[in-house]
């Protein structure tokens, strides 16, 4: 079954796939990590068959090696994430997303009257899961916070 | 007590400096108390940037900086000031910064001075951005609570008004959550303090009661902290309405209250306190304002490492 699933995208001698990304993710993982930016060769298949998810998203990267701090910043959009280390076509090492401390960029921040939404702003956030209410997001200018049903993702 | 480590650090949040630091500040502040006038800033420039309009504290600043025989430049509001010409703040600051030690602001939008205190190659202090945080206020907050009552620890504070939007109300209670205070918290339902500020009294384990009649707290409290409630916060001019004279603190309401009591509020005043409170020896407001004179005096000298 696994070697049907990974023939659906083809098998990469060297790199890193992202596996369970939710299937409506995909596109928005590939440009938070920049892929649509880089040389480095990247497929990706969506609506692909799982157990856990019943249809997700898988990108593999030729030649790719996340750091930890790279791949946690689609903790936020792919919380289940797993990352799977290849060389020469064999699997090295699997590591769940963790979600990150901070993360930057690809948020708007809630506040209609925030600095980030209204000069050319970076923004930044800290990052807090509490039981019960989700992740929340605290801006690092107006110290506002946006809440994960209030997340609406730019860029 | 030589505020040293203050040096060169913005001030743009009251979570910014330490229960030490704020205390380090207020005992530098009560030196200028006893001489406010004096040339300790005689070489220096301070930039007062005010992108909207503000009474007391553009002119405390303002007055703060003169007694002690430095100079100012700036705009006092941003009509006067190339943002109307559709300059960036960034390009602002970068501009300012050549021209000044230091950057006093206040800015409509939120953020906006933890923004500009990254760009300035100068410290910077947060003279209020938008409706996010105004620390100068908070630390003569600080000032008048401890001046008044002798010590900041164990005090039963009433804060009252609107708690859901008053930035003053959730700095106080922020900082005041370093000194075991007890909090009494009146106001409408609708103007209730938020979750995220009542989290500072319950992760320092203190208690607060939440009430919605003045008359309930004025014989417990130490400090009776008055608030307006402000009108600009309301989409609706009936749910402002239906508010807006929730609280009126009368001579009357004094009777009963304890001895060392006293009334602050941050200013401006609307019809929240009676004009006949004014002369009551327990009404401490301007006194309050006053404060801010010698509070700045102390920022201002600790950041740029004079005192």
């Amino acid at each position: 079954m696994d070697n049907k699933k990974e023939l659906k995208v083809s098998a990469i001698e060297n790199g890193t796939v992202i596996d369970h990304i939710p299937k409506d993710k995909v596109l928005r993982v590939v440009r938070i990590l920049g892929l649509d930016e880089s040389e480095d060769l990247a497929l990706f298949g969506i609506n692909l068959d799982s157990k856990k998810f019943r249809k997700k998203g898988l990108i593999k990267v030729s030649n790719k090696f996340f750091k930890d701090e790279e791949i946690n910043k689609i903790g936020l959009v792919a919380p289940n994430a797993s990352l799977i280390t290849i060389k020469d076509f064999k699997v090295v090492e699997k590591r769940q997303v963790e979600m990150p401390e901070e993360i930057g960029g690809y948020v708007k921040c809630i506040n209609p009257k925030c600095v980030t939404n209204h000069q050319n702003v970076y923004p930044q956030f800290k990052v807090y899961v509490r039981e019960g209410e989700g992740i929340r997001l605290k801006c690092h200018y107006c110290e506002k916070t946006t809440k994960q049903s209030e997340m609406e993702f730019v860029g | 007590m030589n505020p040293t480590n203050l040096k060169n650090r913005n001030l743009i949040s009251i979570s910014d400096y330490s229960k030490e630091e704020y205390l380090k500040i207020l005992d530098l502040a009560e030196e200028f108390e006893k001489y406010p006038r004096q040339d300790t800033l005689k070489d220096y420039v301070i930039a007062s940037l005010f992108f909207e309009p503000s009474t007391r504290t553009r002119l405390s600043f303002e007055s703060a900086i003169s007694q002690l025989s430095g100079q100012i430049v700036g705009f006092t509001d941003a009509s006067s000031s190339s943002t109307q010409k559709g300059e960036s703040l960034k390009d602002t600051i970068r501009t300012v910064c050549n021209y000044s030690d230091m950057i006093v602001m206040r800015h409509p939008l939120d953020g906006s001075s933890r923004y500009a205190g990254e760009i300035a190659t100068v410290p910077l202090i947060n003279a209020g951005d938008g409706s996010n945080q105004h620390p100068t206020q908070c630390m003569l907050d600080l000032y008048s609570i401890r001046k008044t009552q002798q010590s900041l620890d164990n005090l039963k504070i009433a804060l009252v008004g609107d708690l859901k939007y008053g930035r003053t109300v959730h700095s106080l209670v922020e900082a005041m959550s370093n000194f075991n205070t007890e909090f009494h918290l009146v106001s409408p339902v609708e103007l209730k303090l938020p979750s995220t500020v009542k989290r500072f009294i319950k992760n320092a384990n203190l208690n607060y009661y939440q009430y919605t009649e003045l008359e309930d707290v004025m014989d417990v409290a130490d400090i009776v902290y008055m608030t307006r409630i402000q009108r600009e916060r309301f989409s609706e001019p009936l749910e402002y309405e239906k508010v807006k004279n929730s609280y009126i603190l009368t001579k009357d309401l004094l009777q009963g209250s304890k001895d060392n009591m006293r009334v602050l509020h941050p200013l401006p005043r609307v019809n929240e306190i009676t004009e006949d409170v004014d002369d009551h020896p327990k009404a401490y407001y301007f006194q309050q304002a006053l404060n801010g004179i010698y509070v700045r005096q102390a920022l201002l000298t600790a950041i740029l490492g004079l005192k």
